[in-house]
């Protein structure tokens, strides 16, 4: 080969490079490990984290179940080792699936038109506000303090390059539910969303449709954040809302230390020329058999450069892959079961433990620690191998002495038991 | 035909929603052990859905055929080579996925105390000690979840420092042979476009920059090698002009399979950079996803890298989320963890003298494309080639076969088509970048292909205008797919 370039050695192929631009020295990094090092270095950095530990963590990550036949599907070559489907004739595996995928979104949504997914939850509530400041031609959005408070955090850096404000509205002490009377005082003429999030932060089951409502009057949108997408097994669809954006990790994802995740952003038909991200449609091929494409892409940044509604250049196929197998394993009973079962797990805990809110939950809920200070609980617990819920303090200095618990269908009665003896010694 | 490949049989499979029938279920779901729970007394009436309409109902073997069937109308690098131009489609190393699953780090919480999650965090500080080494920069963020926004990250650091400078200023530069994500970016950031035209070798010219470069502009962001495969070779003295009139430069670093072990951008005089994991560090793309964009900086940008900031303190190691200057969050957490932790078993299997030997093979196998091909195609720019190359359908185009219809073809001979039409400023590009990974025999058939294909355009274009002929889906109208969207089932 390196006669056939024309050159004597590897090295020549570099000689054009301006030496002095060249490293003179070998990269200080290790030499090559062999197979079993590597497998026995991770299973050690494995061993140092929680490992065998049941937890009470949510708050943007939950743990369910994941079936078998999740990585069966992902681990396939076909699927794991593809590039994005640009040449449709030898991609119509994944494309299919991706429309399947779509279609599924907003049938658990209520919404007409859902794209190909998001990086994540906390990029696509961002993307959603700039979304929505297109469509309305206004700077401004309104997001409730029940909204993940670090999509909130991804969301200002976001919008301050935008030239967008982005203001906060509170929530009602007693219910945890968002306090509709400051949202409207702090809706005005130049508001382009408001941004709730639903179950909120604290686990509380929001009245979208009547903040929905609010916001029209004043000519705003409303966008519809979930964390936890197991809820939509039993929640009823947000239907008044504008656009839809959320975190499917909950569909068979592994938590993973915080990703990858896949986000949504789902809306109606008229705003679909606004949608940022991939989409998929359905068309024929020259023989007329149906057949799948990657279409509207003169909303995207290969074709339209700077004027883009964008700069998001892939989806996360393979992560959305795994919800939709997801979905496809546990189907319409198997998602409410699932759901059900979140829903039972959860009012047990919460019933042994003094609630901060009075609002209806799912599956989280923020309890008050009466004697010792969360973090001091949860030290105590690690023993038992337990990790705790999450001390709200560091995100709600006003709720420093409450967790939040979330109980999933894979936390047993045994574990809860501790859970709530441990919070109310 | 050649020797890659022969048809065969593939399965027919309805969508999902077309084969379910009431009742069926694939799943098994354990005894509740508390009580069971009124949904409408615990949530409300109102607040409680019907069935989901529509949504699937089959069994487990339904669904695992499913899926399989779907898999096999896939191409993928597990079936041969995939000489996309620009996305570096090496061999996607199995170990990796084995690693990115064992139970302490695939159920990481994020939130999970410090002290139970030494290990994820050890990880990622040897990844960014790693690309720090390899890249020669100073500090590394791993927020970002892809190569876009890395740049989006970049940019919003090139604009966090020159604020604290006094100026943001108000435009980037980008050349026009740059990807459609460089622009993007940067009006995402808040900054204006403009385009700088390359010379006719194909690389950035010193004398225009020279007149582009005045006190609005913020930065230039270049590739390199840029899309045509060429090293700039004035990089150094580019980053010199820019830092003489107080502007940055960004580098894209979606090719940096050229360089690793070779050179590096932190001692060009880069300040900013990303790198694409799922190109260069061999995780993945998975149909479109997950990537990873990790940022590297010098020390000048660090205090405004993204929170939080991985910090050692007492023997261990921390989250520090104190930056008074950072430019605040890109990402919820801490980034895409699973695909980090691939990058880092990339890159301890090929360890020091492996990532050096890669790159030299990647730029073997674009160069011995090069030579092989060139009787056939039109090369425009003569510049030595990096890890790709791009030929023009000039020659073809004469009998009205177009880069488009080529790799239809190339399709019918076993192989995915290289990248098509781009970089813009090549008429009918065709960009192949064959990577590191593959070996002289796929590289000859695929060689084999494209000359017989040439052939073919001379002698029958009508057989590759019509092309693929072979597959189970021939040409899609995607016309109709954009004026008539269906992008969902309906019943």
């Amino acid at each position: 080969m390196l006669a056939a370039c024309g050159v004597e050695s590897l090295e020549d192929l570099f000689a054009h490079l301006p030496p002095e631009l060249c490293l003179n020295r070998p990269l200080r990094l290790p030499p090559g490990k062999s197979e079993y090092e590597i497998l026995d270095y991770f299973r050690a950095r494995g061993t140092e984290n929680a490992s065998g530990f049941a937890s009470f963590l949510g708050a943007g990550v939950y743990r369910h179940y994941r079936p078998v036949l999740v990585d069966t599907v992902v681990s396939r070559g076909e699927f794991l080792t593809a590039y994005t489907p640009y040449q449709a004739e030898i991609s119509q595996g994944i494309l299919t699936a991706i429309f399947e995928f779509q279609t599924m979104i907003c049938q658990l949504t209520g919404t007409e038109v859902a794209n190909a997914s998001m990086y994540d939850g906390s990029t696509a509530v961002a993307e959603a506000a700039m979304m929505a400041a297109r469509i309305t031609g206004r700077r401004r959005v309104l997001a409730v303090r029940t909204v993940h408070p670090e999509y909130r955090e991804v969301l200002r850096t976001y919008a301050k390059n935008q030239g967008m404000a982005v203001e906060e509205t509170g929530y009602e002490e007693g219910s945890g539910a968002l306090d509709s009377a400051d949202l409207e005082s702090k809706l005005d003429e130049n508001t382009a969303a408001v941004i709730v999030q639903s179950p909120n932060f604290f686990g509380i089951v929001e009245n979208v449709n009547a903040a929905a409502e609010i916001a029209h009057r004043r000519g705003a949108l409303l966008i519809h954040v979930f964390t936890e997408a197991v809820a939509l097994g039993i929640l009823e669809p947000a239907r008044e809302a504008d656009i839809v954006a959320g975190e499917l990790q909950s569909f068979a994802i592994p938590p993973s230390y915080g990703g990858p995740f896949a986000g949504i952003i789902a809306t109606k038909e008229k705003h679909v020329r606004q949608l940022p991200g991939r989409l998929v449609g359905e068309t024929k091929d020259t023989r007329g058999n149906r057949a799948f494409c990657l279409t509207l892409s003169t909303r995207e940044q290969h074709i339209r450069r700077e004027k883009a509604t964008s700069n998001i250049c892939t989806n996360q196929a393979l992560i959305a892959l795994m919800a939709t197998v997801f979905m496809t394993v546990y189907g319409r009973e198997g998602l409410r079961e699932v759901a059900e079962q979140n829903l039972a797990k959860a009012r047990y805990l919460a019933a042994r433990v003094p609630l901060r809110f009075t609002g209806p939950f799912f599956n989280e809920f923020a309890a008050v620690c009466t004697g010792w200070a969360p973090e001091v609980i949860n030290e105590g617990l690690i023993e038992e191998k337990i990790i705790g819920g999450l001390p709200l303090g560091r995100f709600y200095p006003e709720l420093n002495n409450c967790m939040l618990l979330a109980a999933t269908e894979m936390n047993t009665r045994d574990e809860m038991n501790k859970m709530a003896e441990a919070l109310t010694r | 035909m050649n020797g890659k490949a022969r048809s065969h049989i593939t399965q027919n499979e309805p969508l999902l929603f077309e084969m379910s029938s009431l009742g069926k279920r694939g799943y098994q779901l354990p005894e509740l052990d508390v009580p069971a729970v009124d949904a409408a007394e615990a949530l409300g009436a109102e607040n409680v859905r019907a069935e989901i309409e529509g949504f699937p109902e089959v069994s487990e073997v339904e669904a695992i055929r499913h899926f399989t069937r779907l898999s096999t109308w896939n191409y993928a690098i597990d079936l041969g080579l995939y000489p996309l131009g620009s996305c570096t489609m090496k061999y996607n190393p199995r170990l990796n996925e084995a690693v990115a699953r064992i139970e302490g780090l695939a159920w990481a919480h994020p939130y999970q105390p410090e002290s139970l999650s030494q290990g994820a965090l050890a990880i990622m500080a040897a990844l960014e000690a790693a690309l720090a080494e390899i890249t020669g920069m100073d500090a590394v963020t791993l927020q970002p979840a892809a190569g876009a926004h890395g740049e989006l990250t970049g940019i919003l650091l090139v604009r966090a420092l020159l604020e604290a400078w006094g100026d943001p200023r108000k435009k980037i530069l980008i050349p026009d042979s740059a990807h459609g994500t460089n622009p993007a970016t940067a009006v995402i950031a808040g900054y204006a476009v403009e385009n700088v035209k390359s010379n006719e070798r194909g690389m950035l010219d010193l004398a225009v920059l020279d007149r582009a470069v005045n006190e609005d502009v913020a930065a230039l962001m270049v590739t390199n090698p840029n899309t045509l495969g060429v090293f700039e070779e004035e990089i150094a003295r580019i980053a010199d002009l820019l830092h003489d009139r107080g502007a940055l430069l960004y580098m894209d670093g979606a090719n940096m399979n050229a360089l690793a072990g070779i050179a590096r951008p932190g001692d060009f005089g880069v300040d900013v950079m990303h790198l694409n994991l799922h190109k260069t560090f061999s995780t993945p793309h998975g149909g479109g996803g997950p990537g990873s964009g990790p940022v590297a900086v010098k020390e000048h940008m660090a205090p405004f890298l993204p929170v939080p900031r991985l910090v050692r303190r007492d023997d261990h190691w921390t989250l520090d989320y104190d930056r008074p200057q950072s430019i605040g969050r890109v990402r919820a957490f801490y980034g895409n963890f699973g695909v980090l932790v691939r990058a880092l078993a990339y890159i301890m299997a090929l360890g020091s003298d492996g990532l050096r030997r890669a790159t030299m093979d990647a730029v073997l196998n674009a160069n011995y494309i090069r030579r092989k091909l060139e009787c056939c195609y039109r090369l425009p720019h003569a510049a030595p080639t990096m890890h790709e190359c791009v030929f023009s359908d000039e020659i073809q185009a004469a009998r009205g076969v177009k880069t488009m219809d080529i790799a239809k073809r190339l399709i019918d001979y076993g192989f995915h088509p290289y990248t098509v039409s781009f970089p813009l400023i090549v008429r009918g590009a065709l960009m192949i970048e064959p990577t590191e990974t593959e070996s002289k025999r796929e590289l000859d058939l695929f060689i084999e292909a494209m000359i017989a294909i040439a052939r073919e355009a001379e002698e029958n274009p009508d057989l590759v205008l019509q092309a693929p002929h072979h597959t189970r889906t021939s040409r899609v109208d995607e016309v109709t797919a954009a004026r008539k969207p269906v992008l969902r089932w309906k019943p």
